[in-house]
C-alpha cells in the first residue's frame, strides 16, 4: 500500500540530501529510466519507425480492429465480475469469522501465486473437450475453450486478486463499528451494503477495479493457452501483437509494435485514470474515515 | 449500482449471443503451422473469390499459425478446425488416432495429401564468411548454428531428419556415424527456438549464428523480405523431400456441415491457380506445368524422401522424436 502513503506530508528535516541518500535516488531513477521508461519509449519509437502509413494501415487492419474489441468485451466482462467476487470476498474476509478463512484468504491470492500459463492448461483441462466437463459441454454445443468464454475464465482467474487485495485491509482498519450501528437502527443488509459498507471502501474499490482492468487487457500467457490464434475471432489484442511480430518481415515488425502502442495506451489510460482518482481523493483514500 | 449484476448478465448474454451468430455464417477454420501465414492468408482470400464465382456463397476462411504441434495438440484439444494443413503427416496421424478423421487420410487427396512440397537448405549471410557448403561445415569449429527445437516445432524434425539422412547416405555411412554427426550438430546451435518462425527471426533479425538450417520456402522468403544483398542460400548436397500434409477433419466438417466446402478448399490448392500461388510463396508445386514457370526460382536439389530413409512418420517419430527418442538421448549426451 505504498501508494497510499505516498499522499502523507511528511518531509524530511532540512532540506540538504546525504551522499548516501544521493547515490540511492539515482539509482532509482537508473531503474526506472533503464526498465520502464526505455521500453516503453522503444514501443512507441518503433510503432511509428515506419511512419504513420504503416501505423494507421496496423491499426486500421480488421483483424486488428477485431482484436481491439474483444480485448475490451473480455474486460468489459472480467472486470465487473471481479468487483463482485472482490466485494464479495472482501466482505466475508473482514466480517465474519468462518472455518476455513485462512484457506479462503490463500485461494484469493493463488492466481497471483500460479503462473498465468498453469492457469490456462488448468482451463483447458476442466473445459477442454477432453477435460472434465468438456465432453458435457461439447454434447449441449457451448463452446468454452477456443472461444470468447474461455479468453473471460482465464482472464478473471488472473485478475482476480485485486479487488479483494484493495479491499481486504482497508475494510479491516476501518472495524464493523458503523455497520453494527446501521444494524441497531434497522438496516437490512442489503442497505448497510449500499447505505454504509460500498461508500467507506468506494475509492479502494476503484483503484482495485483498474488494476484489475490493466491486468484484464494485458494478459498473454493464460489467454494464449485457451484462444487458439484465430486471427478477428479469438486473438486479444496482446495475441494479435505476438502473432503480427512473428510475421518476421520488417513492416509486419512495425505493425506489430503499432498495435503494442495501441495496448500500452489503453494501460496508461488506465493508471493515469488512477492518478487522477488519487489526486482528485487521495485524501480520502489514506484517511477514508475523516471523510464526513 | 444496484443494477450492475443484471449489466453483467446482459453482456454475458450478448457475448454468448454474438459467438452463435458468428458459428452460423458460411466459415472455415484452417489450423496450420508457422510458416504458412503468408501463403493461406493469400489462398483464403484466393479461394473464397473462386468458390464465390462457383457457388454464388460467400465463404470466410480463417488461418490460425503456430507450432505444428503445438497446432495439432490445440486441434485434440477442442479447437474445432474444419482442416488443418500442418507440418508432418504425424501431426496430423495422432488426430486420427483420436478418432476426428478417417485413419487413411493420406491417400484421399493426390501426392500422399501434400499439394506442395519444401526442402531443407541453408541460409548463411552474405558472402558466406563462414564458407559453409555442405552439412560437415555446420560442425566445424566456431559456427553457430540456428535450427527450431524438434520436440515442438514440425519444421525442425525435417531439418533434424534431412542431416541425419545425409549422414546416413555418405560412403561408409551407418546410424551410429549418423548420430555422432546429428550429436555434433546440436552442439552447434546456441538457441532452440520453439517454432521455424521463430528461428528465422533470430536469425534474420537479432541477428544470431552463422547458418540457419531452414525450409528452402522460408530461406526464400527472408531473402525476398530483407534483400539479397543480405542473405545467401546455400544448397546442400543431399536434403529431404519435406512433405507437409493436408487433411479435412472429418468430425469437425460433419458437425459444421462443411465438408463440401472444406474438400473444395483442399483441392484448391491442386488447381493451377492454387499451385501458382503456393509457388509464389516459396513452396514446390506438384503441377509440371507450374514448376517449370517457377523453374528459376528453385535451386536443383537432390533430395531423398522420408519413406526412402526412414520409413513414415510413425516409424520416425517414435524412434527419433517420442520422449526417451533419438533426439533425449542426443540432447542429454550433449549437457
Amino acid at each position: 500500500m505504498a501508494t497510499l502513503d505516498s499522499h502523507a506530508t511528511y518531509r524530511p528535516r532540512g532540506l540538504g540530501v546525504s551522499v548516501g541518500q544521493g547515490v540511492l535516488i539515482a539509482l532509482a531513477l537508473l531503474c526506472v529510466a533503464g526498465l520502464l521508461l526505455l521500453p516503453l519509449l522503444v514501443v512507441f519509437a518503433e510503432a511509428f519507425g515506419k511512419g504513420w502509413a504503416v501505423f494507421v494501415a496496423a491499426i486500421a487492419d480488421p483483424d486488428a480492429r477485431t482484436a481491439v474489441w474483444l480485448t475490451l468485451t473480455v474486460a468489459a466482462i472480467a472486470v465487473p465480475a471481479n468487483m463482485v467476487f472482490g466485494l464479495a470476498a472482501a466482505w466475508l474476509m473482514t466480517h465474519y469469522d468462518f472455518r476455513g478463512k485462512q484457506l479462503l484468504g490463500a485461494l484469493i491470492d493463488l492466481p497471483f501465486s500460479v503462473s498465468p500459463v498453469v492457469a490456462g492448461l488448468v482451463c483447458v483441462l476442466v473445459y477442454g473437450v477432453n477435460g472434465w466437463f468438456g465432453g458435457w459441454l461439447d454434447a449441449h454445443g457451448v463452446r468454452v475453450i477456443f472461444a470468447v468464454p474461455g479468453l473471460v475464465l482465464a482472464t478473471v482467474f488472473v485478475a482476480f486478486p485485486f479487488v479483494a487485495r484493495e479491499l481486504i485491509p482497508l475494510m479491516q482498519t476501518l472495524g464493523n463499528e458503523e455497520e453494527h450501528a446501521a444494524r441497531t437502527l434497522g438496516a437490512s443488509g442489503w442497505q448497510i451494503f449500499f447505505r454504509v459498507t460500498l461508500p467507506k471502501v468506494r475509492w479502494a474499490l476503484l483503484y482495485g477495479v483498474l488494476l484489475s482492468n490493466a491486468r484484464s487487457m494485458g494478459e498473454f500467457g493464460a489467454v494464449s493457452v485457451v484462444s487458439g490464434h484465430l486471427p478477428g475471432l479469438t486473438n486479444t489484442l496482446p495475441l494479435q501483437v505476438d502473432q503480427v511480430y512473428n510475421g518476421g518481415s520488417a513492416s509486419a515488425i512495425a505493425a506489430a509494435f503499432a498495435l503494442a502502442s495501441l495496448l500500452a495506451l489503453l494501460t496508461l489510460l488506465t493508471l493515469l485514470i488512477k492518478r487522477l482518482v488519487e489526486w482528485r481523493h487521495g485524501g480520502e483514500l489514506a484517511h477514508p474515515v475523516r471523510r464526513h | 449500482m444496484r443494477r450492475f449484476p443484471l449489466i453483467v448478465f446482459l453482456a454475458l448474454g450478448a457475448v454468448f449471443y454474438g459467438v452463435a451468430a458468428q458459428a452460423q455464417d458460411h466459415r472455415l477454420l484452417n489450423v496450420s503451422f508457422d510458416p504458412t501465414r503468408e501463403l493461406y492468408k493469400e489462398a483464403n482470400t484466393a479461394f473464397a473469390a473462386s468458390w464465390k464465382q462457383q457457388t454464388g456463397k460467400d465463404v470466410r476462411v480463417t488461418t490460425s499459425n503456430g507450432g505444428s504441434g503445438k497446432q495439432s495438440r490445440a486441434v485434440q484439444d477442442g479447437l474445432e478446425a474444419d482442416v488443418v494443413t500442418l507440418a508432418l503427416a504425424w501431426d496430423i496421424d495422432v488426430l486420427a488416432d483420436r478418432g476426428l478423421l478417417a485413419k487413411d487420410w493420406q491417400s484421399r487427396l493426390p501426392d500422399h495429401s501434400t499439394p506442395y512440397t519444401s526442402t531443407v537448405v541453408f541460409l548463411v549471410r552474405k558472402g558466406n564468411p563462414k564458407q559453409i557448403h555442405d552439412w560437415p561445415d555446420l560442425v566445424r569449429e566456431g559456427v553457430q548454428v540456428i535450427t527450431p527445437n524438434p520436440k515442438s516445432s514440425g519444421g525442425a524434425r525435417w531439418n533434424f531428419l534431412a542431416a541425419w539422412g545425409w549422414a546416413l547416405r555418405q560412403p561408409g555411412g551407418n546410424t551410429d556415424k549418423a548420430r555422432a554427426y546429428v550429436t555434433q550438430l546440436y552442439l552447434h546451435v546456441p538457441v532452440l527456438d520453439a517454432g521455424a518462425r521463430g528461428a528465422t527471426n533470430t536469425f534474420v533479425q537479432r541477428g544470431i549464428g552463422d547458418v540457419l538450417i531452414a525450409w528452402e520456402s522460408e530461406a526464400l522468403q527472408s531473402q525476398q523480405e530483407l534483400g539479397k544483398d543480405k542473405f545467401d542460400i546455400v544448397v546442400p548436397s543431399l536434403s529431404i523431400l519435406a512433405e507437409p500434409p493436408v487433411a479435412v477433419v472429418d468430425k469437425v466438417a460433419d458437425k459444421h456441415g462443411t465438408r463440401q466446402l472444406a474438400e473444395a478448399y483442399l483441392k484448391f490448392l491442386y488447381t493451377p491457380e492454387g499451385q501458382d500461388l503456393v509457388a509464389r510463396h516459396f513452396y514446390r508445386p506438384r503441377l509440371p506445368a507450374v514448376t517449370e514457370k517457377y523453374a528459376a526460382q528453385f535451386a536443383p536439389v537432390k533430395t531423398f524422401t522420408l519413406a526412402e530413409a526412414f520409413g513414415d512418420w510413425r516409424q520416425a517419430q517414435a524412434t527419433y522424436f517420442a520422449d526417451g527418442g533419438v533426439y533425449d538421448q542426443i540432447s542429454e549426451a550433449g549437457h
